[in-house]
């Protein structure tokens, strides 16, 4: 049976779509059938991190008012054959459609034989955000190392607690190592003490995460910090047991570089 | 911040991160303003002066949500607070 995981953080900017795009692109590289739903409706994004703005022609409102069946507004990715998205809307606003609709849409691509379906959340703890949890098995709760993101991230674990979600995972995205190692930023310990849940992930600042999302390919399995971080999250949503990468980790070329800058 | 002051104050921005959300979590997960912390604690330690002697540069007076405690759904009031002597009545 498919499980459906919702990516949510409670505050903007922090990397859900980008969190969304490479998770979901790491489970189909597994070999499993998922599909994204950008549940942002008026602001969609995901299609264009994706690559696939150019494809779209009926959207999550569409199918939802019942103007086209399911399969006719998945989009196939360009690369992974067992890879969809479901677009959102950009003229419609939150209140196109409630929660009982998300609840039978995801039902609905449970039967179509999906493995995981992932919802990308609106910012905020609105309409949008109980849209989105709404069909969920798990979420994923994405938060930064900064005050005004935890403190956010902590409102929405709440809030996904008082909504009886089974399993809520923390991935701490945008970590700069340089400035946890001289005490200008909370390390990934510091944000799992102060949120007390478990953690899924921690993803470096990694520039190729804008390169990536400049190119609308997802950067999920490469040879970069942030391919590997994302890719490891996926195989923890499999239940394998990965250990944490060494985010201080520098090639060689960049060690010297560093000395050479210093003298 | 200037480098003397670094060089004394060992405490860095991190910690002050850390700091400021850790208050301000207990008051947003209890709906307790700060204000209203302050007001408990002050009448906890005026009680408790009346019977013994306080350290109160080292007391520590919380709300905690996860306390692990009790089932972790109801706030839970942890008070640390030294005694330096009891007072002879």
């Amino acid at each position: 049976m498919g499980e459906v995981i919702v990516i949510t953080s409670g505050k903007g900017g922090v990397g859900k779509t980008t969190t969304t795009a490479n998770v979901g692109t790491g489970l189909a590289k597994l070999n499993k059938k998922v599909v994204l739903i950008d549940t942002d409706i008026g602001l969609r994004n995901l299609d264009v991190v994706m690559g696939l703005e150019n494809r779209i022609v009926y959207n999550l409102v569409d199918v939802v008012e019942g103007n086209c069946r399911i399969k006719q507004a998945l989009i196939k990715d360009k690369r992974c054959p067992n890879l969809y998205l479901l677009p959102s809307a950009q003229t419609r606003d939150k209140t196109s459609v409630n929660p009982e609709q998300m609840k039978k849409l995801v039902e609905d691509l449970k039967s179509e034989g999906f493995d995981y379906i992932l919802l990308d959340c609106p910012a905020g703890i609105e309409q949008g955000f109980k849209n989105a949890i709404a069909g969920a098995d798990r979420a994923l709760v994405v938060t930064t190392p900064e005050v005004s993101a935890i403190r956010d991230a902590d409102r929405i674990i709440g809030l996904l607690e008082a909504n009886e979600m089974k399993h809520t995972h923390l991935i701490v995205n945008r970590i700069r190592m340089d400035m946890v190692k001289r005490g200008d930023m909370m390390s990934m310990d510091d944000v799992v003490e102060i949120l007390a849940i478990d953690i899924i992930g921690a993803v470096p600042d990694d520039e190729n995460i804008v390169v990536a999302t400049n190119q609308g390919e997802p950067l999920v399995g490469n040879d970069t910090m942030a391919g590997k971080a994302y890719m490891n999250i996926c195989h923890r949503i499999l239940g394998e047991e990965v250990p944490f990468l060494d985010l201080d980790k520098k090639g060689f070329f960049k060690r010297l570089g560093d000395i050479l800058k210093k003298n | 911040m200037t480098i003397i002051d670094r060089f004394f104050k060992n405490k860095r921005s991190g910690d002050y991160a850390k700091g400021r959300l850790q208050m301000m979590l207990v008051a947003d997960r209890t709906n307790c303003s700060p204000e209203l912390m302050e007001a408990i604690k002050k009448d906890i330690i005026d009680v408790l002066a009346k019977y013994v002697e306080i350290d109160k540069d080292k007391l520590d007076i919380q709300i905690e949500t996860d306390a692990g405690t009790n089932d972790g759904s109801a706030p839970v009031l942890l008070a640390n607070i030294p005694i330096k002597s009891m007072r002879n009545r």
